[in-house]
């Protein structure tokens, strides 16, 4: 009896199915390519925006992308298919893009097998990085010595070395998105720089968490750092040509169960971390600390030191070693330090506790503040004042409104430091050096400066008693045109 | 009548025209010293030296002046007159300017041998050997500390250390003075670098302004690393790349702190060098700053034009770069000697690189020489002391 009702509501079911697909057919939807609107931060010399070139260079599987980094011009995307690929990626290039196309969940994959030292390296402005796992490298996943306005978004970076993904001396940058572990220093290390944020980032089994050092408007938010030895870290360290780290806010963070083994290499400053603290603050200035969840960090949750943390180190004389000004909002810490060590054990020893407060300041620093701080435990905060502030809603970003455009400079100067600074070793306004007199060129070419400009490209033997020009090939077109323009207007030194 | 004017007016026409040539053909004798900025230098309307370069393009973080390729450098000093960069060139050739007139400061910061002298470490007056060795001058323009131990902040401050050590020029205030005073051809040279001052006698200022001046003259920064740097890819070989990459990839970590543009970032690092057997440990900046944990620090030097200034580091500890570079892979505090408890700086680490890496480094360090600006040697100094500075390596 049962059984029939069973079969006629399988029948009915059926019928309605069929009925349904003829009357309303699937709909596939149609996904628009990733806009390629985000991935034109490009300027031109004059700081506007230049359109792109539109290239989009594709790399598949046994391809290199290093050889479409070397055909790419300025604005050019580089796609690269799902693949393991074996390299180290410079890019000496402004504006460049890369893009893995993840199929079926297939990631284009980076590995360095532990030979290679790092996956990406760049000095260009301009560089985007997203949608690639890399792996196995011996010095950084990715790394970029003073590349302004980069977005790396979105990757994956597993055991590549010292540090997963480190801008150094850049401005205006994003990082996004990205999930790292394995890391035996700072898993994202913003190193001397300035403007950036680094926002829903997972980072996990790594000696430190997310590490801002010597850089100034930073916004850490919305990431998830846990099983680090460190979580998140706010560092001044002494040495460093760029002395100053302020105006950092970490905001709306888990930080959570950052207990791992220190696996620091022996010397390194983030060795010194014991194991089991949410967030460090050392010697850092005008740190905002608001509306994180920071829980089951077994040293402490938040840690403010001084640098006599850092007592492996030399001092600097020029490094400022308080950590001042920092505000610590509204968070939710709970069970922390439940087993402090190093110094913070023998702190708490010496006060006969055995675990130690969910925040501990030690060492110097003024004009710092905490609101509601009966909501704590807390050590060394004796100095704190009530914070004014109560939350930092109206900061969305330190991101600049646009890209930082390169320094503007003109023909007329390019062909004045190209001239002084090059071509002067040779020639001299009116007098002989090793080269022709300049008042003898401007004769020669007077109205002519393409004649210059190709002539030192390629220079050929012409004058009795002088040595061969050697070829300033090595000049833009742009440069030598520019220098040549110069050279015929000048009328003395 | 009007004969005898036209006779009058006439002979003292002639008269006058006579004597104007004479003051004419007179003055180029007088005018000594040359009124062209050197190269790397435009000269203002006021008669300064501006320094120009194609870094000048750039900018850096916080004015910094470390980056990448295309960052800018740090503020140069400049702004001194032609006359006084060429005077300060006969003086820094002029080895009147020690006690007995045998070195000059030339003898250690030979233009033939990258503006170092080729030896681990230099002689003073009578062949003294000293404790460290000659820092290279190329682009001191840049530096903001002086010495090994960073102990001067100035070109000038660090001019008086040489000039008046006991073991090196071991000359005296008075001493240098007198001399330079005493040569006719100073005066009128000092006279025409530094226009409009009211005594006529060379002070000390001046002399120590015209070498600061010639000092910061001396530019390096066309290099084919240079080249490279500014765009032109094919500046450097597949190897010299692979170098590139390997010194600023962070297993080596070298441009940490041989930081671009100037390939120092001008700290103070432990690193933990060797002294030469039986030579005692050297305590660098911790004498200086009284400061225990700089013990053994030393100013991290440019490697612009490293190739031409064998042997290195700061007592000649290795003969060739390859030494040098090995050094840093041998492990963090490998020699550093017992009983020694050093604040080694956090980079000094294992880096395990490989022999090709080394190698390839080293190729990568030759890339920075460049020599297109090297000031010409005078053929002789105002002292009429023979200008004698070695043409070859000494070692």
């Amino acid at each position: 009896m049962k059984f029939k009702w069973i079969l006629l509501a399988l029948i009915l079911f059926a019928a309605g199915m069929w009925a349904g697909r003829s009357l309303f057919p699937k709909v596939v939807s149609s996904i628009p390519a990733p806009t390629r609107v985000q991935f034109a931060s490009q300027t031109d010399s004059t700081g506007a925006v230049v359109p792109l070139s539109n290239e989009i260079l594709e790399v598949k599987d046994g391809g290199s992308i290093l050889d479409a980094v070397k055909k790419a011009n300025p604005g050019d995307l580089i796609r690269v298919y799902p693949g393991t690929y074996k390299e180290t990626v410079y890019i000496d290039k402004d504006n460049i893009s890369f893009q893995g196309i993840i199929i079926d969940g297939e990631w284009p994959i980076l590995d360095g097998e532990k030979e290679l030292n790092d996956a990406f390296l760049y000095s260009g402005n301009g560089i985007q990085i997203e949608n690639f796992k890399i792996m196995n490298y011996k010095g950084n996943g990715i790394m970029g010595q003073a590349g302004n306005n980069f977005v790396i978004r979105n990757n994956w970076v597993i055991d590549a070395g010292v540090y997963g993904i480190f801008p150094e001396f850049g401005q205006n940058g994003l990082i996004e998105h990205n999930i790292l572990t394995g890391i035996e220093d700072a898993a994202i290390y913003v190193g001397m720089c300035d403007n950036i944020d680094v926002r829903h980032n997972e980072v996990y089994g790594n000696v430190a968490g997310i590490e801002i050092e010597n850089s100034r408007h930073a916004l850490v938010e919305n990431n998830y750092a846990h099983g680090n030895t460190g979580g998140i870290l706010a560092f001044i360290t002494p040495g460093l040509p760029i002395k100053t780290a302020y105006d950092i806010i970490i905001r709306n963070n888990f930080v959570v169960d950052n207990n791992h083994e220190n696996f620091g290499a022996p010397g390194s400053i983030v060795s010194g971390i014991p194991p089991g603290t949410g967030i460090i603050i050392m010697a850092a200035d005008e740190v905002t600390i608001e509306n994180n969840i920071i829980t089951g960090n077994n040293n402490t949750g938040i840690a403010i030191t001084d640098l006599s943390m850092g007592a492996n180190l030399s001092k600097d004389p020029e490094s400022e070693p308080n950590p001042d000004r920092i505000v610590i909002l509204d968070n939710y810490l709970e069970a922390n330090g439940k087993n402090p060590v190093g110094e913070l054990k023998i702190l708490m020893k010496a006060k006969m506790l055995d675990r130690a407060p969910d925040i501990v300041a030690v060492g110097g620093g003024t004009g710092s503040c905490i609101r509601n701080r009966d909501r704590y435990n807390t050590y060394g905060l004796g100095d704190y004042g009530q914070c004014e502030v109560t939350d930092t809603k109206d900061i969305t970003t330190f991101l600049l409104d646009k890209p930082v455009a390169p320094r503007q400079i003109t023909m007329e100067e390019k062909g004045n430091l190209t001239f002084y600074g090059v071509c002067a070793g040779c020639h001299a306004y009116d007098v002989r050096m090793i080269g022709p007199p300049v008042n003898t060129i401007q004769a020669i070419y007077k109205d002519n400066p393409q004649g210059i400009a190709d002539f030192i490209a390629a220079p050929t033997h012409k004058r009795e008693g002088y040595p061969e020009m050697p070829p300033q090939n090595y000049l833009s077109e742009e440069t030598r045109l520019a220098v040549a323009n110069y050279m015929l207007k000048i009328t003395q030194e | 009548m009007h004969g005898k004017v036209r006779y009058v007016l006439l002979v003292s026409l002639a008269l006058i025209f006579s004597l104007l040539f004479f003051y004419f053909r007179q003055k180029p004798q007088e005018a000594f010293l040359s009124c062209n900025c050197p190269p790397g230098f435009q000269r203002t309307e006021d008669n300064r030296c501006i320094s120009r370069n194609l870094y000048m393009q750039y900018t850096s973080l916080e004015n910094s002046g470390v980056g990448g390729l295309k960052s800018a450098l740090p503020e140069p000093r400049d702004g001194f007159s032609p006359q006084q960069i060429d005077l300060g060139r006969y003086l820094f050739f002029d080895p009147v300017l020690s006690k007995d007139g045998s070195v000059s400061c030339a003898s250690c910061h030979n233009p033939n041998l990258g503006f170092a002298d080729g030896r681990a470490t230099s002689n003073g007056v009578g062949g003294v050997k000293q404790t460290r060795s000659a820092p290279s001058l190329w682009n001191v323009s840049y530096l903001k500390s002086f010495f090994w131990d960073a102990r001067a902040n100035t070109l000038e401050d660090q001019m008086e250390g040489p000039l008046y050590s006991p073991t090196e020029m071991a000359t005296t205030r008075e001493h240098l003075l007198n001399s330079l005073n005493g040569i006719e051809r100073y005066k009128r040279l000092f006279a025409e670098a530094f226009p409009g001052r009211e005594s006529d006698n060379i002070s000390i200022d001046e002399v120590y302004t015209a070498i600061a001046a010639f000092e910061s003259s001396l530019i390096s920064l066309n290099s084919r690393y240079d080249q490279y740097a500014h765009g032109y890819a094919k500046a450097l070989t597949e190897n010299e790349i692979e170098g590139l990459n390997v010194f600023r990839s962070f297993v080596a970590r070298c441009a940490e702190c041989h930081t671009p543009p100037l390939f120092t970032n001008q700290q103070i690092a432990v690193i933990g060098v060797p002294e030469e057997d039986g030579k005692p440990f050297d305590p660098g900046a911790q004498v200086p700053y009284h400061d225990a944990s700089m013990r053994g620090g030393f100013k991290v030097p440019s490697l612009r034009n490293i190739a031409k200034t064998a042997p290195y580091m700061h007592a000649g500890n290795f003969k060739t770069l390859r030494e040098a570079t090995e050094f840093y892979n041998l492990g963090r505090g490998h020699a550093v000697p017992k009983g020694e408890d050093l604040k080694l700086h956090w980079h000094i680490w294992e880096p395990n690189l490989t022999d090709e890496e080394i190698d390839r480094l080293v190729d990568f360090m030759k890339t920075l020489t460049d020599e297109s600006f090297l000031p010409k040697t005078p053929s002789e100094v105002p002292s009429g002391l023979p200008v004698t500075i070695e043409t070859q390596n000494p070692t």
